[in-house]
């Protein structure tokens, strides 16, 4: 027996809804987070991850209440990022109900904040958000910011070591190429970031075939995120699972009850 | 009713209400008096070894836990809450290791495994007298940990392997824990804290 690979559901929540869009100018109202992260976990999702895209103080305030009452009826792990600049907002997220939250933006700006969250919540509640595309940095991967669309100069192999010494718990790589193709994880980009660490690393960005998450833990990812496959039922949770168990990758089925 | 012992920040909403599931009534609490006579004690983990001790130690735990056994009333403790029922732990000391509430003899030490921290949904095996993961024999648990418990203590012991072999529960007497999160376990997880409010 051991550990499983996780399939983890990302939901983009903008003032207390799910929004859902190829990219970030086509979106389209699909539904209440709190529902759909009851049904995803009904069938058989290992995570949740809320990436709150709101633009507004009130948005945030919003989300925070998603968070409250997902907590109350939904007993998996729940990450929740997008727009934490500081420990307070840490604090708040898991007092709401949050175990884990995800940082980029405010990690880049300010790398102490890294070991700040960990000293005082523990590594495990950080997830640390690598957007990344290929560029001519050192190892080919960029660092991006605002959803890919700025580019930061920094490499994301340099960037990762340095995230995970200073006590990011987890890696969330985003891949911003594959982002939203289904054309599958960017693999290249997966076997490098994880020939650095030895922290959980979770795949994410284009996800599509059934074959496409075998290749990512092929390539060393420990879990596995997609939004748009699941949202627009191209597969359900349970199509992946057992597609993997078919295959001999360790995933939690669940048991009948 | 069942008291979360409240030592610290961190999520403990999902805690409450996962045990709110066995129909019981339960209060978050730091409160000596209300955690002392609560049916049920559960003792969460926060943060590292020894800033959960700080904790624990602001909020008069140790001698909570204590007393509440010699008086036999049930304890659970989960996660970072299950490693400080032991004597000591070396998380993040440079020399030794730390002091734990030390209601087992043993040492909670770095996993040695390729991937750390061991997070995810791994299964349980246990031994044949347990009680709390009756009806759960094929489930898996959500853990979240880098150090644990590699030696036996208590009446049964459950076991989980992450690189090496180590203990995920203890069932012994009036004082169980879990290194895994059974409230965020999703239904097995319920059904554990089910098992567990029904035997205390």
């Amino acid at each position: 027996m051991t550990l499983s690979v996780r399939i983890i559901a990302c939901l983009d929540v903008t003032d207390g809804r799910v929004v859902k869009g190829v990219n970030f100018t086509n979106l389209v109202d699909a539904g209440d987070p709190v529902e759909m992260a009851a049904l995803y976990g009904s069938e058989g999702v290992d995570e949740l991850t809320f990436l709150d895209i709101s633009a507004s103080i009130i948005g945030r305030e919003t989300t925070l209440d998603v968070v409250r009452r997902t907590a109350e009826q939904v007993f998996i792990p729940l990450t929740v990022g997008g727009g934490i600049r500081s420990v307070e907002d840490v604090d708040r997220l898991l007092r709401a109900g949050a175990d884990k939250v995800s940082m980029n933006t405010a990690a880049i700006e300010r790398p102490e904040l890294i070991a700040e969250i960990a000293d005082k919540f523990g590594s495990q509640v950080l997830v640390l958000s690598v957007d990344a595309r290929r560029a001519r940095t050192e190892s080919g991967f960029e660092v991006t910011t605002h959803g890919g669309r700025e580019g930061t100069g920094i490499d994301a192999l340099a960037w990762t070591e340095k995230a995970c010494a200073l006590g990011a718990g987890e890696i969330l790589l985003n891949s911003m190429d594959a982002d939203g193709t289904r054309a599958g994880y960017d693999i290249g980009m997966i076997t490098a970031i994880r020939s650095v660490t030895k922290t959980p690393l979770i795949a994410s960005g284009g996800a599509g075939a059934l074959e496409d998450f075998a290749a990512a833990i092929d390539a060393g990812a420990d879990a596995l995120l997609a939004a748009s496959v699941f949202h627009f039922g191209i597969h359900r949770i349970g199509d992946v699972k057992s597609y993997l168990n078919t295959h001999n990758y360790p995933v939690r089925m669940q048991a009948a009850r | 009713m069942i008291a979360i012992l409240d030592y610290g920040s961190g999520n403990l909403r999902s805690a409450e209400r996962a045990f709110a599931t066995s129909g019981l009534d339960v209060v978050v609490t730091s409160d000596r008096e209300v955690a002392l006579n609560a049916k049920g004690l559960v003792v969460p983990g926060v943060g590292a070894f020894a800033a959960c001790m700080q904790g624990l130690n602001a909020v008069g735990g140790p001698e909570i836990i204590r007393e509440r056994i010699v008086n036999e009333r049930p304890v659970l403790g989960i996660c970072i809450g299950m490693q400080i029922l032991f004597s000591r732990g070396t998380e993040h000391s440079k020399n030794g290791s730390h002091a734990g509430v030390g209601i087992w003899d043993g040492e909670v030490s770095l996993l040695e495994a390729p991937i750390l921290p061991h997070m995810g949904w791994n299964s349980v095996e246990s031994d044949a007298q347990t009680v709390l993961f009756q009806g759960l024999e094929n489930e898996s648990f959500y853990f979240v940990h880098s150090y644990a418990a590699k030696k036996a203590v208590g009446k049964a012991q459950s076991w989980t392997t992450h690189g090496e072999k180590f203990v995920s529960a203890v069932e012994d007497g009036y004082v169980s824990a879990t290194q895994f999160h059974p409230e965020k376990s999703g239904d097995a997880g319920l059904a554990f804290i089910k098992n567990w409010t029904k035997s205390i």
